[in-house]
């Protein structure tokens, strides 16, 4: 028993640097994200202020809020989870910890770099993949190296067993250097002619914000359901066929119904979308299966409630894609706003609320030291759904809304905004939530950041001073 | 891939290729476009529900009488392709000549926004092309036909509110310069309402970005028929 304690803790110890510098950036980046989604939002109560700064108009701000989110959080984040999950399933230290450390840091160079080049009006104009090359190249890189690390702990793995967590962990390391360096590539490096850029960039957007993100936050979420509820994944063939059916499917659409395109690329899109609705009823089944009923862990807003909250926003969120590519909604919804709000319920409610849950169960584990203010942590769950709620509900509405008013004809195109308008101003309510949600957790890490600091300094400081201190002489 | 290798077609009924490359100015334009993220709130991508024809008496024959009276048991507007068909057959079969018109429909035609949907030759010469995907402005695709008048559009985008009352869109200020009237005012200064209008002895006049963007919303006006889109351009009025 003293021998497993011992070897989980090295592999804990083992990850700590490369995750206190991935989650510990990261959360800084989703700070920025929340404050410039605030700002961007505040153009819908008073357009007429943000006149005289490029820096400050809704078309530089709103771009970097997102990339901020997706590209400074919820992509650092996965990494940092994934690293984890691969050497505790696997029993194995992460070796040479230097590197991920050092990539980590490349990584959160790159979104800086990114987002200074969005705001200096260097953006690529393409949707989720904004960053300008210096920017995108690190990135890359960074990403390259990070998943190098992970897939090697995977294979030099001592529990050979391998878990569906595995499954989808892998295919996301592999995803993202796939995706990323096609679509910049052939759009930013040497760009296709015409429309084959909108629809790599659709292609894109979709297979990092829908299939990565699912990937990575269900990959989570099949290790800590089962671990929390204290019953095994109902069932292994339920979530293997899950994988084949989400990646087969979620990464053939993209294109909206109404591309100014030949029509079979938008067609092949919507089935594929409707088709998704089969892989969602199953990890609904599973979720179901494997949750209700067990005799784990109960919830109190720690990390077994976010996982499950994140877990049923997936499942709301993938039947907004698959209701938005049924034919007559598909029309009605699309240029609204209801698409952006099933990209926040799939970033922020499921992705980011998962890895919330993942990184207050690792870290202090990880680190060694528990968190200095555990009450704010149930607190910023509660922010983190009403700020969800306040942001995606008005959003959906709105979407619909505005939707029936741009298919009528007789009403003006002013009418449509008019009657948006409102209910972008009730979620800018939902985004300052979020704002409160974020800056809670990042009060939490940063604190464990600091007493981590002060112990190391402290140790450093006995170290060196241990062989020369005399007796009576404080170290 | 086909799509990639896309080449100018040609112009329904007219010896003309579609499209031409966008001048130089516009072409910078579309850059300030993009710096901007114009495409975070207007779309480039006009919609279609469909078409409807209209059958247009051009000739009454030999016996004008027999095809009015035709005519007047006929639907002639609003048509379907197959219908339009039948009724010309029916026109014709009383020796009348008649011309069949094809008018795209949807909401967004009605609006005035184009006048057929978008098609990928529209953005043939265009890097980045920006489509967009939401609608928090109107969409642009046809912005250059619909707003010809380039001092509106700078106007618009000096101050937007001057123009159009509750417009939620940003001032884009930046993009000019206010400037001591020194001598004659400058021929580029904006002519603005009061209200908006700068301290007394200074004058707005646009920078070239300005002009760059509002030469790129000029070019924007995907108004040729072409085969996968097909319209019958309405006659220009005198």
């Amino acid at each position: 028993m003293t021998v497993n304690e011992t070897s989980t803790n090295q592999i804990d110890a083992s990850c700590r640097v490369p995750l206190l510098v991935l989650f510990g950036g990261g959360v800084f980046w989703l700070v920025v994200s929340s404050v410039l989604a605030v700002v961007a939002s505040l153009t819908f109560h008073m357009p007429e202020k943000f006149g005289d700064c490029p820096w400050l108009t809704y078309g530089h701000v709103q771009p970097a809020a997102d990339d901020a989110l997706l590209y400074g959080f919820c992509i650092p984040a996965g990494l940092g989870v994934a690293l984890w999950i691969f050497a505790r399933l696997g029993q194995t230290p992460l070796r040479g910890a230097m590197v991920p450390v050092v990539a980590a840091h490349l990584w959160h160079l790159g979104v800086l770099v990114g987002l200074v080049g969005i705001f200096a009006g260097d953006s690529t104009g393409f949707q989720w993949l904004e960053f300008p090359r210096g920017g995108s190249a690190l990135l890359f890189f960074a990403y390259l190296l990070l998943s190098l690390w992970a897939l090697m702990n995977f294979s030099g793995r001592r529990e050979s067993g391998l878990f569906p967590s595995h499954w989808f962990l892998v295919a996301a390391l592999f995803w993202f250097p796939w995706i990323y360096s096609t679509a910049n590539i052939l759009i930013v490096g040497w760009p296709v002619r015409g429309v084959v850029q909108a629809v790599i960039a659709w292609w894109f957007g979709n297979n990092l914000v829908f299939v990565w993100t699912s990937l990575v936050g269900l990959g989570a979420a099949f290790y800590f359901l089962p671990k929390f509820a204290g019953r095994p994944l109902q069932t292994y063939f339920y979530a293997l066929f899950v994988f084949w059916t989400l990646i087969i499917f979620g990464s053939m659409r993209g294109v909206p119904v109404g591309a100014p395109v030949p029509a079979w690329l938008p067609a092949l899109s919507a089935l594929n979308s409707l088709l998704l609705v089969v892989p969602v009823i199953a990890i609904a089944v599973i979720g179901w299966k494997t949750v209700v009923g067990a005799a784990g862990q109960e919830c109190k807003g720690g990390s077994f409630c976010m996982i499950k909250f994140g877990f049923v926003s997936f499942v709301l969120s993938a039947l907004m894609l698959v209701a938005s590519a049924c034919p007559y909604f598909s029309r009605l919804t699309q240029f609204t706003w209801f698409g952006a709000a099933q990209t926040q319920l799939q970033l922020y409610g499921f992705f980011a609320i998962t890895m919330f849950g993942s990184i207050y169960h690792i870290l202090p584990r990880v680190v060694g030291i528990e968190f200095a203010f555990p009450k704010l942590i149930r607190l910023q769950h509660w922010c983190a759904m009403l700020g969800l709620f306040g942001l995606v509900a008005p959003l959906v509405l709105g979407g619909v809304v505005q939707g029936l008013k741009l298919e009528d004809p007789n009403v003006a195109f002013a009418g449509s905004t008019k009657a948006m308008l409102p209910l972008l101003r009730v979620s800018s309510l939902g985004l300052f939530f979020l704002l409160i949600a974020n800056l809670l957790l990042a009060l939490n890490i940063f604190a464990m950041i600091i007493a981590w600091k002060w112990s190391v300094a402290k140790a450093v400081f006995a170290a060196v001073t241990a062989p020369l201190a005399k007796p009576g002489v404080k170290a | 891939m086909q799509l990639g290798g896309a080449k100018q077609v040609a112009v329904l009924n007219s010896s003309d290729v579609y499209p031409l490359n966008r001048p130089g100015e516009a072409n910078q334009g579309l850059q300030i476009y993009r710096a901007n993220g114009c495409a975070a709130c207007h779309t480039e991508q006009v919609q279609q529900e469909g078409v409807a024809c209209d059958v247009v008496l051009t000739a009454a024959g030999k016996n004008p009488m027999v095809v009015s009276n035709l005519i007047s048991t006929l639907k002639l507007k609003g048509l379907t392709e197959q219908e339009a068909e039948a009724v010309s057959g029916k026109i014709a079969a009383a020796g009348g000549k008649v011309e069949t018109h094809i008018f795209a429909t949807g909401a967004d035609i009605a609006r005035g926004w184009g006048l057929r949907h978008s098609v990928a030759e529209d953005f043939l010469y265009d890097n980045p092309v920006q489509l967009g995907s939401l609608r928090i402005g109107p969409d642009l695709a046809g912005v250059g036909a619909r707003l010809p008048d380039a001092n509106w559009q700078l106007l618009h985008l000096y101050a937007p509110r001057s123009l159009v009352k509750d417009s939620a869109m940003p001032p884009f200020r930046y993009l000019f310069e206010t400037q001591k009237i020194g001598g004659a005012p400058s021929t580029d200064a904006l002519n603005l309402s009061k209200e908006f209008a700068p301290p007394a002895g200074y004058e707005v006049v646009p920078k070239p970005e300005a002009t760059e963007l509002v030469a790129y919303l000029l070019s924007l006006h995907a108004d040729m028929p072409l085969y996968d889109a097909p319209f019958t351009p309405p006659t220009p009025k005198k």
